[in-house]
């Protein structure tokens, strides 16, 4: 990854970052001991800073909070995908691969968002816990017709298989470099709530993100989207629930990451 | 290193210390309570924390009813998610104030225009706010130790990570406030924090 963003960990690490920022930085975290154990260890030192801000609350802040989690039931710890669901096929393997061969298919393991109470999380995993897990493959027209597209991609020769696991439904993202091109599979996939899409982004090899498009809506088993834009030199892809119609950065924080390594 | 990050498990975070003071509960055990749904566990939880996390929001956020409001969420949402703290990644305490911290920067940034923040020219003068919250600071030595190894940075470094820290401010926007280039703020955060870690490690 960049000597750029490696640079980014101060301010991640004490939230002076924006969303894409974040986005882009969670991304090169999944990927970067190094930079996770600096975050850790940066973190602790800025919050012994809180010692010098210490207040106590005005009294009614405990009876609140105490109020508020009796009405709370904790949530379940995250399990681990692969503590839960078996293997499947080679295509896809679902520990975070240490640099292997560039055929190798990658999960990004975003223990980190995990770790965060962000409510963005607790939408998503909603969302897609209704979706059942396993990817299911289209049919592949038969060899007398001219492939699609996206078809060309996935049957690329040099096609890279990224496989995301959320809460049990599985995204695949295939990409060619030689075609520059990169498809994302996702099965029953629901739809975005109303007001929002889905967008899909390219990560740039200096860390920022560009749209790739819109999820379509609708309710199709297996959605099979083209991302736009050049994945031959992007390092990495993600998926943003965003306001209807997109916009020009992620402006929440990523569904799904996938990095391209 | 501060009582109560003490009794953690020592993580890419932790710096293992001997706490000043035994009385402190194992905080990452009271998240497993919690966890669990024990609501005394959490009534412990709370009355060792809520200081840190109220006052460190309240230096974010400045106002307090808007504070207490930023608290009440952290505080829950670290009820609902404790199973997710992991000791192996940090320290329980950490995990509890990257909650808080990141709530009372989301709160300023989305109230950026319509809250009422004190210009930032007039929080420069950080030695009199840290004398003013000295006051209510209950642990006096750890909080001069800090103090004190806030010392050891450069004046520039100390302005960029106190205006991202208790500012709730962007690395851009740091350099913005600062009239420096980006890469600029970046580092001296970065390098402040680096120095602020190894200072208080050593101390420790």
């Amino acid at each position: 990854m960049s000597a750029d963003i490696h640079n980014l960990v101060g301010a991640y690490a004490v939230d002076a970052v924006d969303d894409a920022e974040r986005a882009a930085f969670e991304l090169h975290l999944a990927d970067c001991a190094e930079c996770r154990a600096e975050v850790a260890s940066l973190r602790a030192a800025a919050e012994d800073l809180s010692l010098l801000a210490e207040t106590a609350p005005p009294a009614s802040l405990k009876q609140s909070v105490m109020a508020g989690i009796a009405t709370i039931r904790p949530e379940p710890p995250v399990t681990r995908p692969t503590a839960a669901e078996p293997e499947r096929a080679p295509a896809t393997i679902s520990e975070p691969a240490p640099k292997g061969p560039a055929t190798d298919a990658t999960v990004v393991r975003l223990s980190s968002w995990r770790r965060k109470p962000a409510t963005w999380l607790a939408a998503a995993a909603a969302a897609i816990a209704i979706a059942a897990g396993g990817l299911v493959w289209s049919p592949w027209s038969g060899p007398d017709q001219p492939m699609s597209p996206t078809q060309q991609v996935v049957a690329a020769e040099d096609a890279q298989r990224f496989e995301k696991t959320v809460d049990g439904a599985r995204a695949t993202i295939v990409r060619s470099p030689s075609l520059g091109k990169a498809v994302l599979i996702a099965d029953n996939m629901p739809s975005a709530p109303a007001g929002k899409d889905f967008q899909l982004w390219l990560q740039r090899p200096d860390g920022s993100m560009v749209s790739a498009g819109l999820m379509p809506h609708g309710r199709s088993d297996t959605v099979t989207v083209m991302l736009e834009g050049d994945a031959a030199t992007a390092t990495g892809a993600g998926i943003t629930l965003e306001p209807a119609g997109g916009s020009p950065q992620p402006t929440s924080s990523p569904m799904a990451l996938f990095a391209f390594t | 290193m501060m009582v109560s990050m003490a009794s953690a498990s020592p993580g890419p975070g932790a710096r293992g210390s001997a706490a000043p003071a035994g009385s402190s509960p194992d905080l990452g055990e009271l998240l497993r309570l919690c966890a669990r749904g024990d609501e005394s566990a959490f009534s412990r939880l709370y009355d060792t924390v809520s200081g840190r996390i109220y006052g460190l929001i309240l230096r974010v956020v400045r106002d307090p009813a808007q504070s207490e409001e930023v608290a009440q969420e952290a505080l829950l949402d670290i009820w609902r998610t404790s199973a997710r703290f992991d000791p192996a990644q940090g320290s329980a305490v950490s995990w509890m104030l990257t909650i808080a911290h990141r709530k009372a920067v989301d709160r300023v940034r989305s109230a950026q225009a319509a809250t009422d923040r004190e210009d930032v020219y007039g929080s420069r003068n950080q030695e009199r706010a840290f004398d003013e919250t000295s006051e209510t600071v209950e642990r006096r030595l750890e909080a001069r130790r800090v103090r004190n190894a806030m010392d050891t940075l450069t004046e520039t470094q100390r302005g960029a990570v106190e205006l991202a820290y208790f500012g709730g401010y962007t690395h851009t926007e740091v350099a913005s406030l600062l009239d420096i280039p980006l890469g600029t703020a970046k580092t001296r955060i970065r390098d402040g924090l680096i120095r602020l870690r190894d200072t208080l490690g050593v101390q420790s």
